[in-house]
Parts: structure tokens; sequence; C-alpha cells
């Protein structure tokens, strides 16, 4: 079993995390958490670490451990990325196991951990806004038996009846004998029991949490504050060296040699490796003389049939698309092409979003160490799980005798979810120098040449109004890249992807489309391309949102309609659609004029269970795009941190303008070709509107939080520049258009 | 060989001329809170003060510094998180992932130390550090938070001789 080595100044896991500046002293009594009888200690980070023979903690459940100070804290399996979940989680909980909130910590288990105790932890992926929807039961429950525990210790102590005894804030008291004891008191005698069933224990209602559904600060915030948080990237070991890599620029492209002694005599340089077929790796004392290595080191390439792709190759794959034979009829309900052949009135518009880089802000890095019978990689991953099988896989070691310690994530976004590439390539590398731990670091200039991008989409979209104005018939068609098909081709040769039409469906519950139409066609044509795509933030909602309301509005503006009430007039069939869109435009003041040279545009659309509208707020300056306020609701069932979720939208709406202003990474001679924030920019401070979060949570759902937001940034800010100028935007990015 | 005052300290330190400042700090002084995110003078998360000035470390060659310049990072902004921006983002709960913030705290305190009292178009003007989680909204309120901090001493002591904080704490 993994402990950790406390004299180490690189903790090797970091784990324990505490909610003030002030905790720093109480972290020096925590050491270790034995478990109680079975001899399992889990991996703790102590940044402060001095405190070897300090009290140990009694883990009460696989949830829970009290130390004897009263401090609890509560393990978090799920990666935290600035997303928040850890936090968010620790509430749950601490709601149900009626902790002191100030005395709260928290520690993450390692994927080697969990496999270990037979996954004890749950699934530790975080991705697609899972965090908290997906684990809030079993963290609740593991809560909750921890403090039926306790409270049992504390009446078979008081020879009490546990009916009588209560709790608040950790303290227990047993009001008829006027005693009172604490969780760090009980906690030995508790952990001796025999847990509860799990299912057999009630849950709080919502509506009476104390700790969860309220904005409490971050636990995690402290360290990120004076430099002390120690990322991934800023592992140190003793003997460790540093590589940095370069993959074949085309994708799909071959690595035919190098010339390594162009490089040998160079200052620090230890060897030159062979990481795979396309990949090479310099290894030397620091990082900086080892990317100074790799700039000088003569590569040769094969760079393959790929290298003759380009963006207008790919743009005319994607256009055939739009109107070939055989699209999958993804949803047909009555005849829509034959109600828009006899409508009085045709709306039609071509829409399309190209490739987007994550360009998560700490780079792609893995340390790793290698030996004949152990493999451990410290690395930001948002799956811990899939990082131990791709180093067990890399490594040829057995997943028991691998560990993965992971670090707080410099960004995530989806990147760092399932391919987990850099986990490879590290291993890889360091299998070739045993013994001594690795670290590699890509540049941004490889994370953004070899991304797995947003995919590539266009859109066509057509509309019939009656005479009436009324819409009788809609078809919208997708052509473009799918993830699934690039994850695992042989699965969807037939191009019945339903993951690329997300947003558009008419199944409840995750990513429902809120219009019901008179007649309607959606289809998609898979055109995949060369590119290696993946999921971004919000994935498909982003283009699917900007497809369907930004034509929306076209269509409203066809029929003489105020958008907002053209929306309304087809969403009766989906209340709690509608009731976002509602509360925003109220919160917006829809129908309050605006001043002179502002204008509005709104928007609503699913995903990740959560309900989303915008309304946005614009002016053109010297015919520049200005975004001034922007007004975001979101219903995602329960708000465990409402402060969090405010964040959380303030972020969404910086990425999707960082979108939809600049986002374009363009392929030439098979390649991408804006490589660093100089030619692909980022949104800055200066074009950051002010945000103003609605939450209207209706508490009979879990949605996510982190991705909903995001989809109904692009085409609300859209629809008010369309308002502005008087021409639909159709083509992303905006700055294509001269309009940022 | 370059002789660098990294927070009031003399690093002897065994590099190349070309080598940029952000790894001199990160892998020779060991000091790993400043970032690197562009390496091209984009982003600021590598940002550290420069004799009282904020410069992107990534761009900035050591042959290019004297011994006698003050370099201060972000473990020696305060020895206890007390600089006023420091704890001002820790009211607004700045952070999200948080690798950026190094930099921005950096950017913040050094604007700070201009100008007490900044408005948000001088905030606008002096905060171009990159955040991909998207914190500008509390960045930007945390900053004003911050000038409402500034003691006047303060303000004019952006960069202080102390100790890092990280040997501090872990004294």
């Amino acid at each position: 079993m993994t402990t950790i080595d406390n004299k180490s100044r690189s903790p090797k896991s970091p784990s324990l995390k505490s909610s003030s500046l002030q905790s720093a002293s109480r972290r020096k009594f925590i050491v270790s958490t034995a478990a109680a009888g079975g001899g399992f200690a889990l991996g703790l980070h102590l940044p402060f670490a001095a405190a070897a023979g300090a009290p140990a903690g009694t883990e009460v459940n696989a949830w829970v451990v009290v130390f004897p100070d009263d401090t609890c804290a509560v393990r978090i399996a799920r990666s935290e990325m600035g997303q928040g979940t850890l936090t968010g989680l620790a509430q749950l909980v601490a709601e149900e196991l009626e902790c002191d909130w100030k005395k709260i910590a928290t520690e993450m288990p390692t994927a080697g951990q969990n496999l270990a105790q037979k996954r004890v932890w749950g699934e530790m992926g975080t991705g697609g806004s899972r965090g908290i929807r997906t684990s809030e039961d079993y963290v609740r429950r593991g809560g909750a038996a921890a403090r039926m525990m306790l409270l049992q210790a504390a009446a078979d102590d008081w020879k009490v009846p546990v009916g009588e005894v209560t709790v608040s804030e950790g303290v227990i008291t047993h009001a008829a004998s006027n005693r009172t004891t604490s969780y760090g008191k009980v906690a030995a005698a508790a952990a001796r029991l025999t847990p509860p069933d799990p299912k057999s224990i009630k849950l709080k209602d919502p509506r009476d949490w104390k700790i969860a559904g309220k904005g409490l600060k971050r636990l995690d915030t402290a360290e990120k504050l004076n430099g002390s948080l120690v990322y991934a990237i800023d592992m140190k070991l003793p003997g460790m060296l540093c590589a940095a890599v370069k993959a074949s620029p085309v994708f799909g492209g071959k690595l035919i040699s190098y010339d390594d002694k162009k490089i040998a005599k160079m200052p620090g340089i230890k060897r030159v490796v062979k990481v795979n077929d396309r990949t090479v790796a310099v290894v030397a004392d620091t990082w900086w003389r080892a990317k100074k290595g790799l700039d000088a080191l003569p590569i040769v390439w094969d760079e393959g049939p790929n290298a003759s792709r380009n963006s207008a190759t790919i743009a005319a794959q994607l256009k055939e698309g739009l109107d070939a034979p055989n699209a999958y009829a993804f949803r047909k309900e009555g005849d829509a092409l034959a109600a828009i052949a006899g409508a009085a009135k045709k709306v039609e518009a071509v829409y399309s979003t190209p490739f987007l880089a994550h360009a998560c802000m700490e780079p792609m890095n893995c340390t790793a160490k290698i030996t004949a019978n152990r493999g451990e990689v410290w690395v930001p991953t948002q799956n811990a799980e899939a990082a131990l099988a791709a180093l067990s896989e890399e490594s040829g070691l057995p997943l028991a005798q691998c560990e993965v310690y992971k670090h707080t994530l410099g960004g995530g976004f989806g990147r760092r979810g399932g391919s987990q590439d850099y986990v490879r390539q590290a291993v890889a590398i360091a299998k070739q120098f045993p013994g001594t731990p690795i670290k590699m670091i890509w540049t941004r200039e490889e994370d953004m040449a070899h991304d797995f991008f947003r995919p590539i989409s266009q859109c066509k979209a057509v509309a019939g109004l009656d005479a009436n104005n009324k819409l009788v018939g809609f078809h919208m068609r997708v052509s473009g890249q799918s993830i699934n098909a690039f994850n695992n081709s042989q699965s969807l040769a037939d191009g019945k992807d339903d993951r690329q039409l997300q947003g558009f469906t008419d199944k409840p519950g995750d990513a429902q489309l809120g219009y019901t139409f008179p007649a309607l066609l959606l289809e998609y044509s898979m055109r995949n391309t060369h590119v290696p795509v993946g999921p971004w933030r919000g994935v498909n909602t982003n283009q699917n949102g900007f497809y369907m309301e930004c034509f929306i509005d076209e269509v409203a503006k066809a029929a003489g309609a105020d958008p907002l009430e053209f929306r309304r007039g087809l969403m009766q069939n989906h209340p709690k659609h509608l009731a976002v869109l509602n509360a925003v435009a109220e919160k917006a003041e829809w129908t309050k004029p605006l001043p002179e040279g502002m204008f509005r545009g709104i928007a609503q659309f699913m995903g990740y269970g959560s309900y989303s509208a915008a309304v946005a707020e614009v002016s053109l300056v010297d015919g520049k795009v200005k975004v001034h306020r922007m007004v975001l609701g979101v219903n995602c069932g329960h708000a465990v941190n409402p402060e969090q979720i405010a964040a959380q939208v303030q972020g969404s709406v910086a990425m999707g303008l960082s979108a939809a202003f600049f986002g374009d990474c363009t392929v030439e001679q098979g390649r991408m070709t804006r490589l660093n924030f100089d030619t692909n920019p980022v949104l800055r401070l200066a074009d950051m509107p002010r945000v103003e979060t609605v939450i209207v949570p209706t508490y009979d759902f879990w949605g996510g939080v982190g991705e909903p937001t995001i989809c109904v940034v692009t085409p609300s800010v859209m629809n008010a520049v369309s308002a502005a100028t008087g021409k639909p935007v159709r083509s992303l990015p905006l700055r294509d258009s001269k309009l940022v | 060989m370059a002789r660098l005052n990294i927070n009031g300290k003399v690093h002897d330190i065994k590099v190349e001329p070309d080598t940029p400042l952000l790894w001199a700090i990160r892998e020779h002084a060991g000091l790993t809170g400043t970032k690197y995110g562009c390496g091209v003078a984009q982003c600021g998360a590598c940002s550290v003060h420069l004799n009282g000035d904020v410069v992107r470390s990534c761009s900035v060659p050591v042959r290019n510094l004297k011994p006698t310049d003050r370099i201060v990072t972000i473990e020696a902004l305060s020895a206890d998180s007390s600089h006023p921006v420091q704890k001002a983002w820790l009211a607004i709960d700045v952070p999200q992932c948080g690798y950026c913030q190094s930099g921005q705290i950096m950017a913040a305190s050094a604007l700070l130390h201009k100008n007490p009292n900044p408005t948000d178009k001088d905030i606008d003007d002096a905060m171009t550090n990159i955040c991909r989680c998207g914190t500008y909204q509390r960045i930007r309120t945390a900053v004003h938070m911050a000038a409402s901090m500034m003691p006047a001493a303060a303000a004019t002591q952006a960069a202080p001789a102390a100790k890092p904080a990280r040997a501090k704490s872990r004294a």
C-alpha cells in the first residue's frame, strides 16, 4: 500500500486541503490515516510534513476520517481542476455528517488505492459535468453512515438509546444527562461498529441543508495565493531528469530519424529517445535545456498522405455533407421537407464552427518513474483510473504494481480525461531510464499542435413559415466530425452518432431540445477528418446551441416576431426550459428599451442535465463588438454551492467568448498552424462582460454545472450582434468577420 | 553563470546566458510558484517583479539581469499571504484552477504599487494575463477590494525583502 514519504519536499500525492490560511497549523497534527483495524493507510499530502509522530486519524468509513482534534477529512475521488467539485462534494458529505465545517479537510485517494479497495470510492473520472451529480447519492450516504456510527458509539459509551443522542457541528449531546462528547473522541469506537446498510439511510431533504446549498468559500484557495500548491508540473524528485517532446506535426505522420549527435554537446543533454512511432524526446538535467536541445535537434518525419489536407479541403468535405444523400435521420417527426416545400416563406442559413484547442493554462505534463516492478506517475488528470490503465499498458507492469498521484489540474476542460496520451509518453520515456524519475513537459506549441480538438462542423438549416408567419416545418442538418468515431471508428461505421446531435434529443433529462415543431427533421452527416478530436467544455452543445439558437432568431426575424415571444410559442411542452428562459428575460428586463446603441440577444439550450438561458447586451465601438452585460440562468436541479455555480457561469462566459471571438485552429499541410496565444488568442480581462447569474433550482433532479451554460453564451451574443449589425453571424470566430 | 537576487537572497546559478529568468527561478532557485504558460510573454503566468515592475520572466534572459536587480516572486510577495492583493483574492475566492493566479497576483500588486486606486480602465490596461478558467470578473472585483485595503505604506512597498513564504511556513 502506498504511503507518503513525509520527508520529501515534493508530495507524492497532493491530497490534504484545508479551508483557510489559518488551518496550516492544524495540518501539522495530521500525518497519516491508518484505517481502524484494516491497516489501510491513505496517501496523504502533508505540506507541513515535520509532524512525525503526530496523532493519526481514524477512518470511520471510506469517506470520513476523524482526527483527535475533531478535524474531519472527507475523501474526494473526483479530480479538482478549478471547477470546485472538491468543495461541493465535501459540503455534501459534511451536510450529512453534521460536522463542524470550520474543521473540514479533504483527502484524495489514489487510483491504485481505489482499485485495491474494489472501487470503494466509485468512479474517479471527472468529465461530462458529472463530478457531483453522479456521486451525490453515495457520498451523502457515506457522510450519513459515518454520522450514525459516531452517534451510536457515543450512545453505547453512555449506555443510552441512540435516539436520545443529538449532534450539531461535531458535538454529540445527550440532553437528558447533560453530557457531551465530540467526533474526535468517539471515532475509534465508531470505526469498530458494523456500518449501517446504505440503502436504509434516509438522506436530508435538500431544503433543510445547512452546509450544502450555501455559497461557502472554496477549501483549496489559500495554497493558490502564495505559490505553495504543487501542480504536477512543479514536481521535484531526487535524481529527476526532464524531457521535452515533439510529435509529428502532421497528424498521422511518422518519426523516421533524428541526429542526436548534433545536440550531444549542448549543456545538460542526457539522451535523445524515441517515444513512439511518431514522437521523439530530448532528456536533459533541466527542462529548459531539454527544450533547447529539442529545438536544435534535426528530425526527419514521414509526413504521410495527410500533409495534403488543409482547412479548405476540410471545409469542402463538410460542405459536401450538407446536401449529400443518406444522412442519418436523428429525429423525423411529420414531413418537414414537404411542409417547408409548401410553405409561404422559406428561411435558410448555413453555419460553421472551427476546430478549437483547450489550451489549459498548465501545459500537458507528467512525471513518471518506472522500475522493474513498479510504475508511478504524478500527473494532472481528469481520470486517474484511465491514467493508471495507461501507465500499466505502456509500462507492461500489472495494475497492482502501478500508482497514479493525481495533482490539482491547471485546467482540464475535457483535454485531460480520456486519452491520457501524455501519460503514455512520459511512461515510454521513463521506461528507457529505469529508476530515474522523468518529468515531461509539453511546450505551449506542442499543446496546440497535438490537442484533441473540438470537432469542426457545418450546419444547414431550413424553416418554413405559413402566410400567418407560423412555423410549419423545421429541417436542420449537421455535417462534421464525430468524437465517438475518432475514439472507436468501428462502432460508428454507419454514421449514426447521436452524440454529435447533443442538445437536439427529444428524450428528457440530459440534453433535450426545448422546442416542439409541427414537423421536424434533424440529420447528421458524419464527415471525419484526420485531425484528432475530443470533448471540449460543453462538447457538442456548443456548436449545436449556436446553430439552433441563431437560426431560431433568424426565423423569428423572418416571422416578424420578438425572439423571446417566438421561442415561448415553441416551448409550451417544455416548462423547465421555458422557466429558465423566462428567468433571464425578467432579470435582463427584456422588454425594457436599452440605451441608444445597445442591443440584446437571447438564447436557451440544454446539456448535462441542466437547463440554461442567456441574455447578452452588446454595442459596436468603432465597428467592433463590445459585450457589456450577460445574464445567465441555470436550473441544475440542486445548487450545492451557489457561489461556485456563479464562478462556473462566469468561466463559461469567458471560455465561450474566447471561442466565439477568436478561437480557430486552422490546418495547413496537414498540421495545426496557430500554436500559441499570439496567433490563437483567448479572451482577456478587458473584454470580459459583467456577468449576472440567476440560479433557479427546482429540487427535483441533479444536473451538471461546469459545462451546461457555455452553450448559450455564443448564440446570445451573436443574436445581439445580429441585432446591432442587421446581419446574422453564421460563421465563427467573429474575428473572421472583422467584428472583434 | 548568473548571480541573481531573488526574494532578497543571492543565488549563484549555473545556467547559460540565454536561459529565461522563469526557468532559472523554477529549475535552479527551486521556486515553482511562478508558472510556465506560453514562453512568449503572452499569458503572464510567469509574472514576477523586477525592481518593482511586473515582467514576464519567460522572456527575460538572465544575461539581461544584474546582481543588483531585485527579483521578487509570488513566494515572497508577503511572508504570510498578508499582502492586500492576496487577502482580497481570498475574500473574493478568485482562483479556480489557480495556475495563472501567481501571475495575476504579481500583476495586480505591481499595478497597485504604481496606482493605488485604479479605475476599471486602468485594470483593463494593466491586467492582461490570461486565465482560461475565466476568473476575470472576480479579479476585477478583487483588485478594487485590494486597493481599498492598501495601507499607504504598503502601497509603496511592493518588493519586500522578507524570507520566502515557503521557508517561513515550513519553519
